[in-house]
């Protein structure tokens, strides 16, 4: 089909016009989407984005899974930060049931968000400086990256695909000597954060390529459908965990930056104090860590610990019909946001009392910023375009699910 | 609140309601959508969050009878002022379509895309009802409840028998 459009719209060309192919492989475009610009010179004329090159069903497949099952799915969404991704699920079914996690199991949470909040902003003003033409930024920042992912590693066993939340809690508490490699992450990032900011900030090939490219105005941004730090970029102070706050962020304290014009530079300028807030609370939650259970203490949520399984009677049952038969589930529907580093990350889980989920909708947070893509190249220069889809931080897994 | 707003309003539009976890709900008829939606933009509700689909083959008169259908459509608003959600169903019979969203909400265009190509209602003055994720020859609606999860023969290959799913929900082996 793809080739169709290509064939009809070359039917118009009048001779000055160019069709220029943007992805589906291509290094700028952050997983596989495709881009079809049309060209006159340089000047972008039209652009349509074609998408679902990563769908994999995820809402369907979600459909024939239990409710624990799909904690995994839920990592290849944004696999920036798929911890976030984690949260944001458990949190819905845990509204679904209206269950209360543990102290601890919610401080983790929070900081295990903000980390990979810090992850993923990493990689999108990193790469968007990359894409730009600014490798040595990404460099400096990526060493933070790993730092980032080895904390992952160590509480969950994984870099990316941390399925690190259940339902109720954590899969386990964080390991000994996760601590102090976090408190080295604050002073290390933080450093690293500056030197990005001499380098970019006041840099005027960076202010060149960044300033007024991709203007929004707010109205437009609501209109749009936007969230997250492209929202906040055009002048909206929109933060769930300050306007809708779960997991306790109401009793942190943060600041949310707000940019002016909506362009790439406001959205790398509200990203990067966004990096520092997000250090802000991980200082915070490592201050208020204390020993404690990280799973609800309820058999008919939480699988019990192996070693009662084997020597206890009603442990088995528990352990039994939870795996065989899944948990209780009120009959039902719910819609719980969470603040991703995207924007808003919604689930929208629809219950008939069975033991998988009868619809479950992902509303990912870059689909509605990425449909604006047309409107704000249109009429610039198809080196701007890529400045914007960096800036946009779309993530393909997460938009096609 | 905004439902008691709405009542008073355009009194009758909203022929069911119900609040659970916090999250408040009103189900409308589709001819009072574009009403309901002009209200509701004036007084906040200018966060499109999502518009969605949710398939019911066996409700009693999925065929298409005055007031339920086979789908709800399924549209999530806040007020960013207020920090108030809302949630409209608007349930709808196959072969039936919905008035389009796109006049008001920008973002409503590739959101009604998604649901025509999830499960095949269709949205009246749409400027480009295209599919969005799958390609525009895909065999059905894969979201749809007789949608089987292997995507069933058209996906199959000469001679393979689909192992589970057959018609059941969560029944796999």
């Amino acid at each position: 089909m793809t080739m169709d459009s290509i064939a009809l719209s070359r039917q118009m060309l009048d001779g000055d016009k160019m069709i220029v192919n943007m992805g589906p492989s291509h290094p700028t475009t952050h997983g596989t989407l495709r881009i079809v610009l049309e060209l006159e010179g340089e000047t972008i004329t039209k652009a349509t984005p074609e998408m679902g090159y990563l769908h994999r069903g995820v809402e369907k497949l979600g459909e024939s899974l239990s409710y624990q099952q799909f904690i995994p799915l839920t990592d290849r969404l944004n696999y920036c930060s798929a911890i976030m991704n984690n949260v944001g699920y458990t949190t819905a079914v845990e509204k679904l049931m209206d269950i209360q996690i543990p102290k601890r199991a919610a401080h983790i949470r929070v900081l295990m968000s903000e980390l990979s909040r810090v992850a993923d902003h990493i990689v999108c003003v990193g790469v968007n400086a990359v894409d730009i033409g600014a490798f040595t930024a990404f460099l400096y920042l990526f060493k933070q990256r790993e730092t980032a992912y080895d904390l992952f590693e160590m509480a969950s066993g994984q870099r990316l695909h941390t399925s690190f939340t259940r339902i109720g809690g954590l899969f386990r508490d964080i390991p000994e000597g996760f601590v102090p490699l976090a408190e080295r992450f604050l002073v290390e990032c933080s450093e690293a954060i500056d030197e990005l900011e001499r380098l970019l900030t006041k840099n005027p090939i960076w202010h060149d390529r960044t300033k007024g490219i991709g203007v929004i105005s707010a109205e437009d941004a609501v209109n749009w459908g936007y969230t997250g730090p492209s929202l906040r970029a055009a002048g909206v102070p929109q933060d769930l965990r300050k306007a809708q706050p779960y997991l306790g962020y109401e009793t942190y304290d943060f600041d949310i930056p707000v940019g002016t014009t909506g362009d790439v530079f406001d959205r790398y300028l509200v990203r990067v104090e966004e990096m520092r807030q997000s250090l802000r609370i991980i200082r915070q939650v490592l201050d208020r860590l204390e020993p404690g259970p990280v799973m609800v203490d309820d058999p008919k949520v939480a699988l019990p610990p192996k070693e009662k399984v084997y020597t206890r009677m009603e442990s088995l049952i528990h352990h039994f019909k939870l795996i065989m038969h899944g948990m209780e589930m009120p009959v039902g529907e719910v819609y719980s946001a969470t603040e991703a580093a995207n924007g808003e990350l919604g689930f929208y889980i629809v219950s008939d009392g069975g033991k998988n989920p009868y619809r479950i909708r992902v509303r990912p947070p870059c689909l509605p910023i990425f449909s604006s893509f047309e409107s704000q190249v249109k009429g610039g220069l198809i080196a701007d375009a890529v400045a914007v889809l960096g800036a946009m931080n779309i993530i393909a897994g997460e938009l096609d699910r | 609140m905004i439902i008691e707003h709405i009542d008073a309003q355009l009194p009758g539009t909203v022929t069911d309601r119900h609040a659970f976890r916090g999250d408040q709900t009103i189900v409308i008829a589709k001819e009072n959508l574009l009403a309901v939606v002009e209200l509701l933009y004036r007084e906040g509700f200018q966060l499109l969050v999502d518009i969605t689909a949710v398939d019911w083959p066996e409700r009693p008169n999925a065929q298409g009878a005055e007031g339920a259908g086979r789908f709800d459509v399924v549209y999530h608003w806040l007020n960013l002022a207020s920090q108030e959600r809302l949630r409209v169903k608007v349930p709808v019979a196959e072969g039936e379509s919905v008035p389009s969203l796109t006049g008001t909400f920008k973002t409503a265009d590739w959101f009604e895309r998604e649901v025509f190509d999830m499960f095949g209602i269709r949205f009246d003055g749409h400027p480009d009802l295209r599919r969005l994720l799958t390609w525009p020859d895909f065999p059905g609606h894969a979201l749809r409840k007789d949608f089987p999860l292997d995507g069933g023969d058209v996906f199959c290959m000469e001679g393979c028998t689909a192992p589970y799913n057959n018609g059941e929900r969560g029944e796999r082996s």
